[in-house]
C-alpha cells in the first residue's frame, strides 16, 4: 500500500479566545491509514477535527492535504479540498427535515449529474451497507441514536470520499453494532483505499482498527505520537498505556 | 484524658466521642447509626479539638451501626480540616467500605479551574461588557445580511440550492396556519379603532368618519404592524428554535462541510416564505379590521351598512393598499432576518436555543418598530 502522507498537520494550536485547548500538534496521516485521534473527555479531540474539516480556523500552524495548504487556500480551494472529505458527526447530524434517503441523496444530487433513479440505487446500497436497508423513508427523529449514527456514516460515504473522518463512531452503540461498524470501517479502507481518521476514546475499537494514532493529553495540552495503538499498549508512553489499560498500568 | 462529647445521642444511639489518648493526638469514636435521614452532628467540636495542638488523628468505629453518605460527608469534612492543618490521619479504625469510598473521592485532585467571573460584578463593568457585546454583535449582523444578499443573488440567477418543498412547507406554516390568530387580533384591533374613533368623532358630530379611520388605519398601518408582531412571536421564535436546534445537532456544520450554503438551504426558503405571506396576511388583516369596524358602527353607533360601505370606498385609495403591502413585506423580511440570525448564532445547548428564540422575538419586534417609523416618515414626506 502506498504510504505518502496524505494529511500533514504542522505546529497546529487550537483554542477558544485566550484558552488554549491544544498546541504544537504535528502528525501526518498516510494514505490507507486508519488513524486514531484518542484522548480523554474534553482534551480537544473534536476541536482538532473541526480544524481538519474547515469549521474552525486553528490559532496557529498548517494543515495540508496532499501538500496543499488547507487554511492558507482561497475559499474555493478549501471547498475543493473539503469535497474529498466525508464526515460523520458525533450524533449523526442528519438533517432533520429530510428522510434518510434524502439525507444521503443530497450530496449526490449536489455534486454529481446522476439521474434520480441512479441516485436512489446508490442511496439504498449505502444504507444497506450500514445495516439500514428499508429505512429510506424514515425521518431522523424516528430512529434510535445508534441508527442515526450509522445513517450519518452512510451520508459521509455517499460520495466515496478519499478521506473519511469519523467522530466517536462507537459511543452509544451496543458492542455488536460497534463491532459491525469497525468491520465496515476496515472494509472501506481495504476495498476502496479510503483513508480514515477516527476520533475515539473507545478502547476496543481503537485497538481493533487503528493502524496509527496520536494521544491528546489534557494535562500538558499537547499530543503524544503513539503509532500503532496495539504497540502503544505494550511499549508506549506511560500516560498512553495508562489510558489504553483503563488506568490499571 | 477523655473528653466525652455527645451530640444528640438520642437517635438510635448515634454518638460522636472525642478522646485525647495522648497530648498531641485525637481519637474520634463513632457509634450508632450514621445516616442522612437523621440530624448529624456538626464538625465544629472536632475542628475545635484539632485547633488545640493535635498532630495525629485516629478513628475508632467498633460500635458503628448502619451508615451512608451522611457519615462519608462528615468524614470528608474532617479529613479536609486535617489536611488544612497538617494533621496526620490514620484511617485504620474506619470500616473498609468507608475507607475505599473516601479514597475514591480523593483520587482525582480538585481541579484548579480559572475563577468564573460570573459572580458579583460592578454595574459599570456590566454595562461596559454589554456595550462591547453589542458592538461586537454588529459586524456579525452585517455579515449575515451580506450572506443573505448573496444568497438572494444566487436565487435570482437560479443557482441557489434549496428544495421547493421546503419553501411550500414554510409558506403553509407561516400563512394559512396563522390565519386564526391574525383574524382574532385584527378583528379586535378594528373594533378598538372604531370605538376610539366613535368617541372622538362624536365631539364634532361626524361619526361616519369611523369608516375612514378604520379603513385607512387598518390597511396602511395597523394591519401590517399587528401581523408583523404576531408573526415575530409565532414564526420568528420558531425559526430561531429550529435553526438553533440544527446548530446543536451539528446539522449546520454538516451543510458547511459539504460545501452547501446553510443560508441558501435553510434561511432563503424561510425568508421568501415570510416575504410572500406577511403582505397577504396584512391585506387579510385589513379586511377583517374593516369588517369589525362595520359591525361596531352598524350595531352600536347607528350608521347604516350602506353609508359605512360607501364611506369606506370613498376613503380607500389604491396607494393605501400599496403602503400596507410594502410594510408587510418589509416586516416579514425583518422577522425572518431576526429569527434566522439568532438561530444561526445559537450556542450548543438547550438553554442557548431558548435564548435564541427569545432574542429572535425581541430583535424582530425592535426591527419592525424601527422600520415602521422610518417608513411612515418617508411615506409622509413623499406624500404617499
Amino acid at each position: 500500500m502506498e504510504r505518502a502522507p496524505q494529511i500533514e498537520v504542522r505546529g497546529v494550536a487550537m483554542g477558544y479566545g485566550e484558552f488554549v485547548v491544544q498546541s504544537d500538534l504535528n502528525f501526518s496521516v498516510g494514505k490507507g491509514d486508519v488513524f486514531i485521534i484518542m484522548g480523554g473527555n474534553g482534551c480537544g479531540k473534536t476541536t482538532l477535527m473541526r480544524a481538519l474539516i474547515g469549521l474552525q480556523r486553528p490559532a496557529a500552524g498548517t494543515v495540508r492535504y496532499d501538500g496543499e495548504d488547507f487554511w492558507g487556500a482561497t475559499e474555493e480551494g478549501r471547498e475543493r479540498m473539503k469535497r474529498r472529505l466525508g464526515i460523520m458527526f458525533q450524533g449523526g447530524a442528519l438533517w432533520s427535515s429530510l428522510t434518510l434517503a434524502e439525507n444521503v441523496a443530497l450530496p449526490l444530487a449536489e455534486y454529481t449529474d446522476f439521474p434520480p433513479a441512479r441516485i436512489a440505487e446508490i442511496v439504498s446500497f449505502k444504507l444497506a451497507l450500514v445495516g439500514l436497508a428499508g429505512f429510506e423513508d424514515f425521518y431522523p427523529s424516528e430512529l434510535s441514536g445508534g441508527m442515526k449514527k450509522r445513517a450519518g456514516l452512510a451520508r459521509a460515504m455517499a460520495l466515496d470520499p478519499d478521506i473519511l473522518i469519523i467522530d466517536e463512531p462507537s459511543s452509544g452503540l451496543d458492542p455488536l453494532t460497534a463491532r459491525r461498524l469497525d468491520d465496515l470501517i476496515l472494509e472501506l479502507r481495504d476495498s476502496l483505499g479510503t483513508t480514515i481518521i477516527v476520533i475515539s476514546h473507545d478502547l476496543s475499537s481503537i485497538l481493533a482498527i487503528g493502524s496509527d494514532s496520536i494521544y491528546l493529553d489534557a494535562d500538558t495540552r499537547t499530543m503524544i505520537a503513539t503509532g500503532n495503538p496495539r504497540e502503544a499498549l505494550r511499549t508506549g508512553d506511560p500516560r498512553v498505556r495508562h489510558f489504553l489499560t483503563r488506568g490499571s498500568q | 484524658m477523655t473528653l466525652a462529647h455527645e451530640a444528640a445521642a438520642g437517635e438510635a444511639g448515634r454518638k460522636l466521642e472525642l478522646r485525647r489518648p495522648a497530648e498531641d493526638s485525637l481519637e474520634v469514636v463513632l457509634s450508632g447509626r450514621w445516616c442522612l435521614d437523621g440530624t448529624l452532628p456538626a464538625r465544629d467540636a472536632v475542628e475545635r479539638e484539632l485547633g488545640a495542638g493535635v498532630r495525629r488523628l485516629t478513628f475508632a468505629a467498633g460500635a458503628l451501626g448502619e451508615w451512608d453518605s451522611g457519615l462519608l460527608t462528615f468524614l470528608a469534612g474532617v479529613l479536609k480540616a486535617c489536611a488544612a492543618r497538617g494533621v496526620a490521619v490514620e484511617q485504620g479504625g474506619l470500616p473498609e467500605g468507608v475507607r475505599h469510598l473516601l479514597a475514591m473521592a480523593s483520587a482525582v485532585p480538585e481541579q484548579k479551574v480559572p475563577q468564573r467571573d460570573a459572580a458579583a460584578q460592578s454595574l459599570p463593568a456590566r454595562v461596559g461588557k454589554a456595550t462591547l457585546e453589542l458592538v461586537r454583535g454588529a459586524p456579525a449582523m452585517l455579515r449575515f445580511l451580506g450572506e443573505i444578499t448573496l444568497s438572494f443573488m444566487r436565487f435570482f440567477s437560479g443557482r441557489a440550492h434549496f428544495r421547493m418543498s421546503d419553501l411550500w412547507l414554510e409558506v403553509e406554516q407561516v400563512g394559512p396556519r396563522a390565519l386564526p390568530i391574525v383574524s382574532v387580533i385584527s378583528f379586535l384591533v378594528g373594533l378598538i379603532l372604531a370605538y376610539l374613533g366613535a368617541d372622538q368623532l362624536k365631539l364634532v358630530g361626524a361619526q361616519i368618519f369611523i369608516a375612514d379611520l378604520v379603513a385607512i388605519g387598518m390597511v396602511r398601518e395597523v394591519g401590517a404592524l399587528m401581523t408583523g408582531i404576531i408573526i415575530a412571536g409565532r414564526t420568528g421564535a420558531a425559526f430561531a428554535a429550529q435553526l438553533g436546534t440544527m446548530q446543536v445537532n451539528e446539522e449546520i456544520d454538516a451543510f458547511r462541510t459539504l460545501g452547501i450554503s446553510p443560508v441558501d438551504f435553510l434561511v432563503l426558503p424561510r425568508m421568501l416564505a415570510l416575504m410572500l405571506m406577511v403582505p397577504l396576511l396584512t391585506l387579510y388583516a385589513g379586511f377583517v379590521g374593516m369588517f369589525a369596524g362595520l359591525v361596531v358602527s352598524v350595531t352600536i353607533f347607528d350608521i347604516s351598512l350602506f353609508e359605512y360601505y360607501n364611506e369606506t370606498l370613498r376613503a380607500l385609495e389604491l396607494k393605501h393598499f400599496w403602503v400596507g403591502l410594502s410594510k408587510g413585506t418589509v416586516y416579514g423580511a425583518m422577522v425572518a432576518f431576526a429569527g434566522c440570525l439568532r438561530g444561526m448564532q445559537c450556542g450548543r445547548s438547550a438553554e442557548a436555543v431558548g435564548e435564541a428564540a427569545t432574542s429572535a422575538v425581541v430583535t424582530g419586534i425592535l426591527l419592525i418598530t424601527i422600520a415602521a417609523s422610518v417608513m411612515t416618515i418617508v411615506y409622509y414626506q413623499l406624500d404617499i
